[in-house]
């Protein structure tokens, strides 16, 4: 059974909490130790982002975060040793990269898959691989072990739903609102009734993220969702924080959040 | 030659092409490729089209020959198709009429673009006034300041031009944000992508809709030398152009067809926009194709004098042509345009885009090695009044 599969059965029901910060940010020194901080405070799983120069699926916050990291040229290649390097103390919290295709393109699909099975990654996700272009990308990732996370958004229609429940492993990411990255104001009734509406295809859990900025709509969305993302507001607390204070300020938001889900 | 009928239905190109977008997009690029296909078969919406071409337009656009400055060149004679006397000054006006009567079609109302030089936006901000449409352009905030005029003639077309503080502030960046803009109001608005890249079926639909260049082309040539020119040249930077005037002759043999890129400082550096001749396949903004990248997949920062051409990636259909070998890319410096540019000012009273002045490079290189009985036919893809301002820079006065 994968880390993530492991992690939901752990859970027996109740809600994860899968807190996103980008590698690097605020420089690729402190990454491993944020991971770290995510853990303390209560994060389930690790949605690690990787640095990309042209992150088209994001809002400002997550464009800067992308760019602090760029700053200090973090590559792929980097991300991964971040991973292992987490590893050695974490064997049990999964690791989701998220990012862009372009970089996994130029390492190349089986390379990458092989290392970042062997680093200790166990899902990604790459917001602009959409299942129609990923058999390629898919076929090496399951055959070095590791779950390729989809994502669902309020536009995907329901044959198109049912195909990417095919596909998904570990979980499905639901887009809960028409926009970018730590967009504005989400209705929770509406993303309430279309999780409900995805049950009916999709079997592994289901995750919600894009737009989740408070306790208050963590705990409104737990009521359906089985995993709450978490994103902007974490990658805002590292820029406004001092770098030395940045763990200690994630841990207290991630707890905080965690509480209001459980 | 196989019957060319490119891309397949999911929008390749052979490995270039495809689909790259986040999946909140998925649904509205199936609804855009499902309207397209029935436009493409409803005789009326060409009709329509071709009358907005005639008519505000003012197409067919002549071929012209360029007499004294190719008696200079001692070569081949240079003709050019002249897409600068194109309503609103360049190629780019054919797509955006393509496209706003599609939004029409799909009653959207509010239109949104991106821009480098500008020339997309402002052919964008026309057709939106020319059926009442709201439009959004984003652009580079370094393109602003190179293209003052085109912002503030997209403004008083009733555009909002948004500056994009972004990454390297070009084209690329501008490009983002239209498609982050997007996703955002995907319900309300059209995308009107100004060239033949993104995702499918964008390079499609915008290379329909700039055939016209080379089909007019095909029917003036046999009128004004009697055949069809040896060589047919255009500059490349997103492809538009070019894939406007090479589509129509992928499929006859004997003419040779050659796409310039932004050499900026030279190919050995990384201070050039010019991805077929230097750089290497990847994934940006949508779809497959050559990229300006580095070996961390990071995509690099281009240059060109050029900002219509100052864009890190080119068009899926050029990256299989290219493959395939029916068409050759080769790129010019930025003093070779330069000096083109001046030539053709100087010699014909034309004054070029810098975008076009390389295609004219190439053809100025050329030419003298080449028979006078030999054509080359380049798409003189714009005029240059936009860059009036980076001209007199580049010599020191300041207008």
């Amino acid at each position: 059974m994968s880390r993530i599969a492991e992690c939901f059965n752990r859970l027996a029901g109740h809600k994860a909490l899968i807190p996103f910060i980008t590698a690097g940010d605020p420089n690729p020194k402190l990454t491993v130790e944020l991971m770290h901080g995510l853990v303390d405070g209560g994060a389930d799983i690790i949605e690690l982002g990787v640095p990309f120069s042209d992150p088209m699926a994001d809002g400002p916050v997550i464009q800067r975060a992308s760019e602090r990291a760029l700053k200090h040229h973090v590559s792929l290649a980097q991300v991964l040793d971040m991973v292992a390097t987490f590893r050695l103390e974490n064997t049990y919290t999964p690791v989701v990269l998220m990012g862009y295709l372009n970089p996994v393109c130029a390492m190349g699909f089986q390379r990458f898959a092989e290392r970042a099975a062997a680093c200790g990654v166990d899902g990604v996700l790459t917001v602009d691989c959409p299942p129609e272009e990923a058999d390629e990308l898919t076929g090496a990732l399951v055959a070095a072990g590791l779950d390729p996370i989809f994502l669902v958004a309020p536009t995907t229609p329901p044959d198109r739903v049912a195909r990417i429940g095919q596909l998904a492993r570990g979980y499905v990411y639901y887009v809960s609102l028409k926009g970018v990255t730590g967009a504005g104001h989400l209705d929770i009734a509406e993303v309430t009734g279309k999780i409900a509406a995805l049950r009916e295809s999709i079997t592994v859990p289901i995750g919600v993220g894009f737009g989740i900025r408070d306790a208050e709509t963590a705990r409104a969305l737990s009521g359906t969702a089985d995993a709450i993302v978490v994103g902007s507001r974490l990658v805002q607390e590292i820029e406004a924080a001092e770098p030395q204070a940045a763990k200690q300020r994630l841990a207290r938001l991630v707890a905080e959040l965690k509480s209001a889900i459980r | 030659m196989q019957q060319y009928d490119l891309p397949d239905a999911s929008g390749h190109f052979g490995a270039y092409g495809g689909i790259f977008v986040a999946e909140t997009l998925m649904a509205a690029l199936e609804e855009l490729k499902a309207e397209y296909a029935r436009a493409k078969a409803d005789p009326a919406f060409w009709a329509e089209y071709r009358h907005e071409l005639a008519h505000y337009v003012g197409r067919p656009s002549p071929v012209y020959h360029a007499r004294r400055w190719s008696e200079a060149l001692g070569g081949a004679q240079i003709y050019l198709k002249r897409e600068d006397l194109n309503h609103t000054g360049a190629h780019k006006v054919n797509n955006t009429i393509g496209q706003a009567l599609l939004a029409r079609r799909m009653g959207k109302k509010r239109v949104i673009a991106e821009t480098g030089a500008g020339q997309h936006g402002v052919a964008s901000a026309t057709v939106a006034a020319r059926y009442g449409m709201e439009c959004v352009v984003y652009m580079g905030s370094e393109d602003i300041k190179r293209q003052s005029p085109n912002v503030y003639r997209m403004k008083l077309l009733g555009a909002t031009v948004v500056p994009v503080e972004s990454g390297s502030r070009t084209l690329k960046d501008a490009l983002n944000e239209a498609m982050r803009d997007w996703v955002t109001n995907v319900d309300s608005t059209f995308y009107i992508l100004g060239t033949a890249a993104g995702p499918h079926p964008y390079p499609m639909m915008v290379r329909d809709f700039q055939r016209v260049i080379g089909e007019e082309c095909k029917v003036q040539m046999p009128e004004l030398i009697g055949r069809q020119p040896d060589v047919v040249v255009a500059c490349v930077g997103g492809g538009s152009n070019a894939i406007g005037l090479f589509h129509p002759y992928i499929d006859v043999p004997d003419v040779r067809i050659v796409g310039v890129e932004a050499g900026g400082e030279g190919l050995q550096g990384v201070r050039h926009a010019a991805p077929l001749s230097a750089g290497t396949p990847g994934v940006l903004h949508g779809f497959r194709g050559y990229l300006m990248q580095d070996a961390d997949g990071q995509i690099m920062e281009t240059h060109s004098v050029s900002a219509g051409l100052d864009y890190p990636g080119v068009g899926p259909e050029h990256c299989y042509l290219k493959d395939i070998g029916r068409a050759e890319y080769t790129a010019v410096d930025d003093d070779e345009a330069l000096r083109a540019f001046h030539d053709c000012c100087r010699l014909e009273g034309i004054i070029p885009a810098l975008e076009s002045s390389h295609a004219l490079a190439w053809a100025a290189k050329a030419a003298p090695a080449m028979g006078r009985d030999q054509v080359i036919l380049v798409n003189l893809s714009g005029r240059g009044d936009k860059d009036i301002n980076t001209i007199a820079g580049l010599s020191g006065i300041s207008l």
